[in-house]
């Protein structure tokens, strides 16, 4: 019974050190990220393989979503008469919610899970280690780079998935199922807010990339220095991202589209 | 990979993110049509009632959009909801006696403001009132006067045999 009681208290305070530690580590990457500015080199280097590497999954998830959006959405506004709305719902679907939530998913099992092989693999080599031996501070030469080009990859990849699935919306609403060219864009202007709606989904975008990065290199930074430790860090990186964009977009809409 | 195919991969990318961001605002979203608010007059219309009329909803002559819904109130002492509207100032030429009606696009489509033009001297200008309005029809209430109708003439009706 004690031992039972023992072990809910360890879990807790557990959680809770750990859950410091990432503040902690959150503190030192944004403190190193002025001094990363000035080599831009290392932030370009990651920003291709957070970023373009990602870009092809990317560009083919937005099709098809915006292909399915149109598909299903023709078949249900049919029935109202109202298909010429198809680019409103297509656009503000992709636009306020699943742009910036479908990519922060993929970019978290593309990208995030790799940074946190990445770096749970140089902490098990003991390379960032040999690091500190050399004086260089790994979080401002390995980390700081790496959260900076995951917090600039994830807006743009967003909106590319957006303009993608918008043109795969209007591929087969228009080309496909006739609707109307004039009718799909201009009730999409008309209805789709700059402020309002775009400009949201951008923050949602920045807000995911900003978290997602904190994560995935926090759980490689903190990993058990094993193969074990290694992969569950990149599991837990994966998890950990999807519940915490999935929950942070429930009020993130709440504040921006709640009224 | 050499430093040069990584720097152009990267620049494509950025441009590509960009381009659509860009494109999200200008064909998307209503950028293209939205206008200064600086080249823009307003006026108000009181209104016995406004329906489901909304802040930003279209106000237009001849179905020609000149303008957008800028505010909505309730004046406490006029008991009636005031309007502003702000129009285009490329159409600042409508006679001050320029009536006003809320109309419904289609079946169930939005709520949006007509204008009708009279035939006054004088132009309407920043902060004039338009006098003549027409509130939005209420679904509820003409079926409302419809019902009533049909059983005033089917009491007629009786009473007559």
């Amino acid at each position: 019974m004690l031992d039972a009681i023992q072990q809910l208290g360890r879990a807790t305070l557990d959680f809770f050190e750990r859950l410091g530690r990432g503040h902690l580590f959150l503190m030192q990457v944004l403190v190193s990220v002025p001094a990363t500015l000035l080599r831009p080199r290392l932030v370009l280097r990651q920003m291709h393989s957070v970023g373009v590497l990602t870009l092809l999954i990317i560009v083919v998830s937005g099709l098809f979503v915006g292909m399915v959006m149109g598909l299903q959405g023709y078949n249900t506004l049919v029935d109202f008469g109202a298909e010429d709305s198809l680019g409103v719902l297509v656009a503000l679907s992709l636009v306020r919610e699943l742009g910036p939530v479908v990519t922060a998913l993929l970019f978290a099992g593309r990208a995030g899970s790799a940074l946190s092989a990445e770096i749970g693999l140089m902490k098990a080599t003991e390379q960032l280690s040999g690091m500190e031996m050399m004086a260089v501070d790994p979080v401002r030469r390995v980390i700081a780079p790496r959260f900076l080009s995951a917090f600039l990859s994830m807006p743009l990849l967003a909106a590319i998935f957006s303009a993608i699935g918008v043109y795969g919306g209007w591929f087969i609403g228009v080309s496909l199922l006739g609707v109307d060219d004039g009718a799909f864009w201009s009730q999409m202007q008309d209805k789709v807010d700059l402020h309002g709606d775009v400009y949201n989904g951008v923050i949602k975008s920045v807000v995911f990339g900003f978290v997602v990065g904190w994560i995935a290199l926090f759980e490689g930074y903190d990993a058990v220095p094993t193969a074990e430790g290694v992969s569950r860090a990149t599991t837990q990186t994966v998890v950990h991202s999807a519940l915490a964009v999935l929950g942070l977009d429930f009020v993130l809409t709440a504040l921006m589209f709640g009224d | 990979m050499n430093s040069r195919t990584l720097e152009i991969g990267v620049g494509l990318f950025v441009a590509a993110g960009l381009a659509a961001l860009f494109m999200l605002a200008m064909q998307v979203s209503n950028l293209a049509s939205l206008g200064g608010d600086a080249d823009s007059y307003t006026v108000t219309a009181g209104f016995e009632n406004i329906g489901g009329l909304k802040v930003r909803s279209p106000v237009t002559v001849s179905g020609v959009r000149v303008g957008r819904v800028s505010a909505i109130d309730y004046d406490t002492t006029a008991y009636e909801a005031v309007v502003t509207l702000s129009i285009d100032s490329t159409y600042n030429a409508f006679p001050n006696d320029t009536s006003a009606s809320i109309f419904t696009a289609g079946l169930l489509g939005e709520q949006y403001i007509a204008l009708d033009p009279g035939g006054a001297m004088e132009n309407l200008g920043e902060g004039s009132r338009i006098r003549l309005t027409q509130s939005a029809l209420v679904m509820e209430q003409i079926i409302g006067q419809f019902l009533y109708s049909m059983a005033a003439k089917n009491e007629e009706k009786t009473s007559e045999e």
